[in-house]
């Protein structure tokens, strides 16, 4: 890609962004899809963790909460509501519209993510601040693999929504379809509950999981800990979940309404 | 316009078919075997009833789709495989909406322009479709023909070379109608290539250079408004007093009459109406409100959409009586 290509990208990029960023603004249940339940959800993981105790598996309880609040607001903030999204603006026909235009189907799709994404990664950074500065939980031992960690997951989760809207048929929808990913994250790939806990062939099964990988390498960059083989077998799996959801958008993804 | 495109096709249709859903009883053609071009500057309008496969075709040539059998090109690409050497060379107004209800008309025409190479200022786009009163109010409070008129402004926006417009004005009041009309003209005035879909035959007499009409996706005539209608016989219209019977009219004017109400269709409206004419003074007799006129576009539609209707319902007879049969 060169230099022209890469600009005109990034200018529709943009252009898509703020049009769907004004959207979300106006949009009262992706406010509060976005702002306030990650919130929430991180309060009550605080409340119910701190009677585990987490002392023998090495992990702070904080620390557990922070890195868990970082899956929450992967999955609420990116895939919740970009399910709503693509299913909204492919029913408007706003999708279609787009198509006529000049950005690549890939600039449609990642334009449309672009808010929810920046949303997600500045909650992320909040959630990081408040551990380092008030929680006690330490600088992330590997910025690296931290970083790596929320971008796959911000990718995989955005096709995987792209993916979901494929067999939600209207926005209203779109609140039962994300159940079954947000409810099995949630309950069983570390977010709120921490996997040590369960006995180890569930734990082991639970770390296939789309969202499992993610949470670790986010937990072994910002908690440290994690063998060079399970560093890999995270980033491994992160990377075929990212890839197999980039490929059922290709296969599945609807751009217009059924008629 | 470069020198070298002159005189050029701006949009060929090579054997396309479109069929939707599997093999066999269970999909369906919408699209059968067509061939046409466009050349460059050129207004060309697809007309067809509801269903005959009007706006499969113009997915089809916008590349939004691809054919299932035969070739479209426009400008020299495939607009579906080479869609970033087409996009930024043509405007397309879809037949539809398309729009997010909560932004505003100008925030729309923002994102659009942020969506096109080079694009138009978007003050002198409003202005084109007269909308500029109308910058800050929200898309879900326009009414439907301020919406076709936002849609234009979209397609505009780019300057294209070639414009698709499937059903421009449906939803419009007359005014928006005639300025529309306006607009179409000035850009074809300056050489944009224009390929339109309408339900409203008087838009394609006024604009088309030449027209396509469509029945269940095939093209059943073309050419220009005039040959089109000319292929089409006039009609005599007119009522005959009480005491004189049809069967005295005659027998050069081929009549067709109800009680003593006539009607003559013919392809030589001159003799035929000079026939009665002479033989109504002769006789004595007064032809009560007639009327005789060419085919107008609208008749040669109905006619053909009329064959297609009565084929349909013999079809659904047939296979009535072989379900009776079997």
């Amino acid at each position: 890609m060169n230099t022209a290509t890469l600009t005109a990208t990034l200018t529709r990029l943009g252009a898509l962004g703020r049009a769907e960023l004004t959207l979300l603004l106006r949009n009262r249940s992706a406010v509060f899809t976005s702002l306030l339940m990650p919130v929430f959800f991180v309060v009550i993981t605080r409340t119910s963790m701190s009677g585990v105790d987490l002392e023998e598996t090495g992990t702070s309880a904080n620390g557990a909460v922070m890195t868990g609040g970082i899956g929450i607001v992967l999955i609420l903030v990116v895939y919740t509501n970009l399910v709503s999204a693509y299913v909204a603006r492919r029913e408007e026909l706003l999708l279609k519209r787009l198509r006529t235009g000049e950005p690549t189907d890939a600039e449609i799709l990642g334009g449309t993510a672009l808010p929810s994404v920046l949303i997600a990664l500045l909650q992320c950074l909040v959630l990081l601040a408040a551990g380092v500065a008030a929680l006690n939980v330490g600088a992330p031992a590997r910025a690296d693999l931290l970083l790596l960690g929320v971008l796959l997951g911000c990718v995989m989760l955005t096709g995987l929504a792209a993916a979901t809207s494929a067999v939600t048929r209207s926005p209203e929808s779109a609140q039962i379809t994300v159940m079954p990913l947000m409810l099995v994250s949630l309950a069983a790939s570390g977010l709120m509950i921490p996997l040590e806990i369960f006995p180890d062939p569930v734990a082991d099964v639970c770390r296939l999981l789309p969202l499992t990988s993610v949470m670790e390498l986010v937990r072994f960059g910002w908690l440290g800990g994690g063998s060079a083989g399970e560093v890999l077998r995270a980033l491994g799996l992160a990377v075929v979940w990212t890839v197999l959801s980039v490929f059922a958008v290709r296969r599945w993804f609807r751009w217009e309404p059924r008629r | 316009m470069r020198d070298a495109d002159r005189h050029e096709t701006a949009i060929e249709a090579r054997g396309l078919w479109r069929r939707y859903g599997p093999p066999g009883p269970g999909g369906f053609d919408a699209v059968r075997g067509l061939d046409f071009t466009v050349a460059r500057g050129e207004l060309f309008a697809l007309l067809g009833t509801n269903g005959a496969g009007k706006t499969s075709t113009v997915e089809l040539l916008e590349g939004l789709d691809r054919p299932s059998r035969g070739t479209v090109r426009v400008l020299g690409h495939d607009p579906a495989t080479e869609r970033a050497k087409v996009r930024p060379r043509i405007g397309i107004m879809l037949q539809e909406g398309g729009f997010p209800g909560d932004l505003t008309v100008a925030e729309t025409l923002r994102m659009w322009a942020g969506l096109t190479t080079d694009p138009r200022p978007q003050g002198e786009a409003l202005d084109l479709v007269r909308l500029t009163a109308r910058a800050s109010v929200r898309v879900k409070q326009l009414s439907g023909g301020e919406k076709r008129r936002l849609d234009l402004a979209m397609a505009l926006l780019g300057r294209p070379e070639v414009l698709f417009l499937d059903e421009p004005t449906t939803g419009m009041d007359a005014e928006g109608r005639r300025d529309t009309w306006r607009v179409v003209r000035e850009l074809t005035a300056r050489g944009t290539t224009v390929l339109l879909t309408t339900h409203y035959l008087e838009e394609a007499e006024e604009l088309a250079d030449r027209l396509a009409i469509m029945r269940a996706g095939r093209i059943v005539a073309a050419g220009t408004p005039q040959e089109v209608t000319a292929s089409r016989p006039s009609r005599i219209r007119f009522t005959l007093p009480a005491h004189v019977p049809p069967a005295r009219l005659p027998l050069a004017v081929p009549a067709a009459a109800d009680g003593h109400r006539v009607e003559v269709r013919t392809d030589r409206l001159q003799e035929a109406l000079t026939d009665l004419l002479l033989w109504a003074r002769e006789e004595d007799v007064e032809l009560a409100g007639l009327d005789a006129r060419s085919a107008s576009l609208e008749e040669a539609f109905l006619e053909i959409t009329q064959r297609d209707r009565d084929a349909a319902d013999d079809a659904a007879a047939a296979e009535e009586h072989a379900e009776v049969s079997a």
